[in-house]
């Protein structure tokens, strides 16, 4: 079933607007309206953004969030004629977020997972605040042409996974990501299935995680990559057989060198059918895979895999010490189809703030070093290098495949198009309290899958759009050129000026 | 294989109320006072355990909210908010920021290593240890899980030096060549800090601790407490060059501290006299060339070289000068002379956290000595109102001894476990084979030059996004 799917290229899913699940999304700022206010529908009618409503006669403030503050062309506070309003910073927009992700990035997002597209104004979409890598990097684009570029020119964005010219199955992914393993019992089957439906709609896969398969994503089976890890929960013969990409997982960038960790709490009866254990009872998968202790023995479980269902794309998801060049390579003999770096500042469900800040390295050092490593091995046009770790961004993504990235795994940013407010408490109690990271059958009420299904794919229009514009600003045709092309990137640290 | 070493933590509540990142704040004006207000919803029952009445809206900095912001975005009105804490905020300094001094009360209240959800929040690297990752073991360098028990992983250190061959005389081992060797069971000895409201029911504390953990507190000779309050075998008496000379210090330590000074040998001889079973360590400040000073003591007789920064782990002479670099040279120093198994060096100041051990070590220590931790264990909030003479807010001078111990074992057993984390990683059994391993560790001077060095060029009209 070798089909060329070059030919076969999927129509892209229509944006549907999809606001946020609670009655006050959070914006950065606020509108003050004083009794002053006599309803003549100024704001209404000169704010571009939607923020004013009139509701029979009167004149309500709607949409804080929408409001783009002091960037505003025609701002309503200036204009009202009896300056009944007033501009304030939202105080809890300054309360949210982190350095990684900072309230810009987490309002931006849930600004793309509403609309399709980035913010109009007043937030930083593109980088976050923490200071180095990602964020003192730049794209780095030639002057704009004057004569504008055809307008409905094909920009390509999607890449080809098995590059090993092998028997497996040929697979193009229509955007240069796919969903990183969340597993089931970490996350419920409600964010599950809305990120595996927004990945078929998009054209592209989405990973199990260890957590075991469960039934009800058999219907898009050919978008479900399944993940072997070292605990090998809920792994059979007839899950490895009934997907297109089977994933190892080795390691995991935020805790790297340590298995995972699912606390009791979270183990409910579903969970505990699915990876056959005992409910409230906490589960570990062991690190390493104590069967792999070398690359041959490595290429022992590719070839497992591989007599199994002969058809599957394998790959291989290792986090990044200092030899991870060599565990690529490693892979690559082996027989791997696609390596999956996972930088150590990447997601998880739980793990020790001291794994999570030390361990291993950043995505944004590891990904050129294997890049360079698997050129000079004369290698590199033969694996698919995918990259992930705190992909935040459209701009991480054109970032990183400049470094040297065929495409990038997402996972925290599926969750922020979801709502998360990167409160660090998903492992605590019953879980998230926001219905996300959660098996708490309450909690997990507060949300529904296809309410999910279209926030994410909304997101990753609003990404896909960012990166077809960059791209025609770079000259470029496809996503495939810009890979390695490191003179596309400027770091403000080494800037020469 | 040396006998299991755990430390046994149990829950040590606070006595005073924890600052926390944020809070609630609610306003009274425009409320519906809703049939079933949002605050009553509250997953984490923060208004409920607060005693509050949900329908009064209050102020409420507090230490509940788990910061979901449900209630704020729930709110018919939009009358809830969060916002930052100014007073976390506020709490203590560019080293020891409020995120260090927070989770540090929460592994002296809890006895429980920092687990969170989400990934990495902070920032991309920063100055000193920050600047660092370890490595960890992949494919081609399997570790064995040393975490879940299945494999032992030793923390042991040995503090004294260590003779690269024995002398035997027909069966028997000549005694001089034999290792003098004091061993601790994990690389962190405790030390009083330059300053704090603490009292001697406190010291009594740290020295209960030391003893319990099987490790060390070093203190000023004059602040011992008697035997009868603390096993002297578990203290290291710091005597000043006056005091050696009269003779002071009992007789039971296993190790003494002296400071190093022009005339350090005169002390050195007089100690190791008046304390002949007992290994005499030396104190070098970090100031520049401390390597230099580290080598000459090391060659003129010492077996325990003592390598102090200041409390933000730096020079006390010059900013510039970060104690992850000190710890470096000296040891390369050392091991360059060819005698870096005879001498012990621990390093001290600016060790905040777990990682800061594990990090120290791989440049080159042996062991290392925390002294603000063991005061923050306490609900120090490092105001230096104490360093003015004023009153302590948490009052750490009526602390009683015994919640004193058991707060420093709670921190010092979740900084064990910390270190487990790291070397388990690492694949590395044995904190002695830690020491100094800096290939298996990534510098961030090095790695960044290296990936990104040569992007800084910009093409003339070319614009940055
Ligand atoms: S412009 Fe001013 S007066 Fe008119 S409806 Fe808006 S707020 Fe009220
Ligand atoms: S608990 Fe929920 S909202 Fe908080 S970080 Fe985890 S997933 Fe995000
Ligand atoms: S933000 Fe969440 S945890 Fe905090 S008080 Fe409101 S509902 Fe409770
Ligand atoms: S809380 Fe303040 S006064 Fe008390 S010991 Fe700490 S620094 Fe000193």
């Amino acid at each position: 079933m070798n089909l060329n799917s070059n030919s076969t290229r999927k129509e892209l899913p229509e944006v549907v607007r999809t606001p946020s699940r609670f009655r006050n999304p959070i914006g950065k700022y606020r509108l003050n309206r004083t009794t002053d206010c006599i309803g003549c529908g100024k704001c209404v009618e000169v704010c571009a953004y939607g923020v004013h409503e009139i509701k029979r006669g009167l004149v309500l403030t709607k949409n804080h969030y929408l409001c783009v503050g002091p960037d505003c062309p025609r701002p309503c506070y200036d204009e009202c004629p009896v300056q009944a309003l007033s501009l304030r910073k939202n105080p809890t927009f300054d309360a949210i977020g982190d350095l990684r992700w900072p309230p810009d990035l987490l309002v931006s997002t849930w600004y793309m997972a509403e609309t399709g597209d980035v913010p109009p104004a007043s937030l930083e979409y593109r980088v976050g605040a923490s200071g180095g890598g990602f964020d003192r990097m730049r794209l780095a684009l030639p002057p704009r042409q004057v004569k504008e570029e055809p307008e409905n020119e094909e920009i390509d964005v999607g890449i080809e996974l098995n590059r090993r010219d092998d028997n497996a199955h040929r697979i193009r992914i229509e955007v240069p990501f796919y969903g990183g393993g969340m597993s089931y019992g970490s996350v419920s089957i409600t964010p599950m299935l809305s990120r595996i439906k927004a990945a078929a709609a998009l054209g592209t896969f989405c990973s199990t995680g260890e957590g075991g398969y469960p039934d009800e994503l058999k219907p898009y089976d050919d978008h479900v990559i399944t993940q072997v890890a070292t605990g090998l929960f809920g792994v059979r013969e007839e899950t490895i057989q009934r997907v297109k990409i089977v994933e190892f997982k080795y390691a995991q960038g935020a805790k790297p060198g340590l298995g995972g960790h699912l606390l009791g709490d979270k183990v409910t009866e579903g969970v505990a059918r699915m990876r056959e254990a005992v409910v409230g009872y906490p589960l570990f998968s062991p690190f390493p895979f104590h069967s792999v202790y070398s690359v041959e023995d490595h290429k022992k479980h590719v070839d497992w895999i591989k007599a199994i269902n002969p058809l599957a794309l394998v790959a291989v998801k290792v986090s990044t010490p200092t030899d991870v060049d060599m565990v690529a390579v490693g892979s690559y003999y082996a027989g791997a189809h696609i390596v999956h770096l996972d930088g150590s500042y990447g997601g998880t469900g739980a793990a020790p703030d001291i794994a999570k800040k030390n361990i291993a390295m950043p995505i944004e050092y590891a990904v050129p070093k294997v890049h360079r490593f698997l050129q000079d091995e004369g290698v590199r046009d033969r694996i698919t290098v995918i990259a992930s770790g705190g992909i935040r961004t459209p701009h991480d993504v054109a970032k990183i495949i400049a470094l040297g990235a065929d495409g990038v795994c997402t996972g925290t940013a599926d969750l922020v198009a979801l709502e998360c407010v990167r409160c660090h408490n998903c492992e605590s109690g019953r879980g998230c309290a926001r219905g996300i990271a959660t098996t708490d059958p309450e909690l997990m009420e507060l949300m529904e899958v296809e309410w999910g299904r279209r926030r994410i794919v909304n997101l990753f229009l609003a990404w896909r759009k960012e990166l077809v514009r960059i791209l025609k600003r770079l000259g470029m045709k496809s996503i495939r050129e810009l890979v390695g092309r490191t003179d596309c990137l400027v770091h403000l640290d080494y800037m020469k000026r | 294989m040396p006998r299991k070493y755990v430390i046994h933590t149990k829950e040590v509540p606070n006595r005073f109320k924890a600052i926390s990142r944020s809070g609630v704040i609610a306003w009274e004006e425009g409320c519906l006072k809703c049939a079933v207000c949002v605050k009553t919803q509250c997953v984490y029952h923060v208004y409920e355990h607060r005693s509050l009445d949900p329908r009064q809206m209050i102020d409420s900095i507090d230490n509940e909210c788990m910061n979901c912001l449900r209630c704020v975005q729930s709110c018919p009105k939009q009358l809830i908010h969060k916002a930052i804490n100014p007073e976390y905020k506020s709490l203590g300094d560019d080293y020891w920021t409020p995120d260090i001094i927070s989770k540090l009360w929460y592994q002296a209240e809890t006895g429980k290593i920092p687990v969170s959800g989400a990934g990495y929040p902070g920032p991309f690297s920063g100055p000193n240890f920050d600047s660092m990752w370890t490595d960890m073991s992949e494919i081609v360098r399997p570790t064995r899980d040393g975490i879940h028990g299945r494999e032992y992983i030793s923390t042991a250190v040995d503090l004294g030096t260590k003779k690269d061959h024995l002398d035997f005389k027909g069966m028997e081992l000549v005694e001089e060549s034999a290792p003098a060797v004091v061993a601790a069971p994990l690389p962190i000895l405790l030390r009083v800090p330059a300053f704090g409201a603490f009292e001697q029911e406190t010291i009594k504390g740290w020295a209960r601790a030391a003893s319990r953990l099987g490790t060390f507190l070093a203190l000023p000779a004059e602040m011992n407490p008697e035997e009868a309050e603390a096993p002297q075998s578990c203290l290291i008496p710091i005597v000043s060059l006056p005091q050696a000379q009269s003779g002071q210090g009992n007789g039971h330590s296993l190790l003494v501290e002296i400071l190093w000074s022009e005339h350090w040998r005169k002390a050195f001889e007089r100690m190791s006299k008046s304390h002949p079973g007992a290994l005499i360590c030396v104190r070098v400040p970090f100031l520049k060339g401390a390597e230099e000073r580290v080598l000459s003591v090391a060659k003129n007789g010492a077996s325990i070289i003592h390598l102090e920064a200041d409390f933000h782990g730096r020079s006390q002479q010059d900013e510039t000068l970060l104690v992850r670099d000190g710890i470096r040279s000296a040891h390369l120093a050392l091991v360059q002379e060819g005698i870096r198994d005879e001498v012990t060096l621990l390093a001290s100041g600016g060790i905040a956290m777990a990682e800061h051990v594990a990090k120290a070590i791989i440049c080159g220590a042996d062991a290392v000595f925390i002294d603000f931790p063991i005061l923050i264990a306490l609900e120090c909030r490092m105001c230096l109102r104490c360093k003015e003479g004023l009153s302590c807010p948490v009052e750490i001078n009526t602390a009683p001894a015994s919640w004193v111990a058991s707060r420093v074992v709670n921190l010092v057993g979740a900084f064990h476990n910390q270190l487990l984390e790291v070397m388990g990683a690492m694949g590395i059994r044995d904190a002695r084979r830690l020491r100094g391993e800096v290939g298996r560790s990534m510098f961030f001077d090095e790695l960044d030059e290296a990936a990104f060095g040569q992007m800084g060029y910009l093409k003339e009209g070319y614009e940055l996004e």
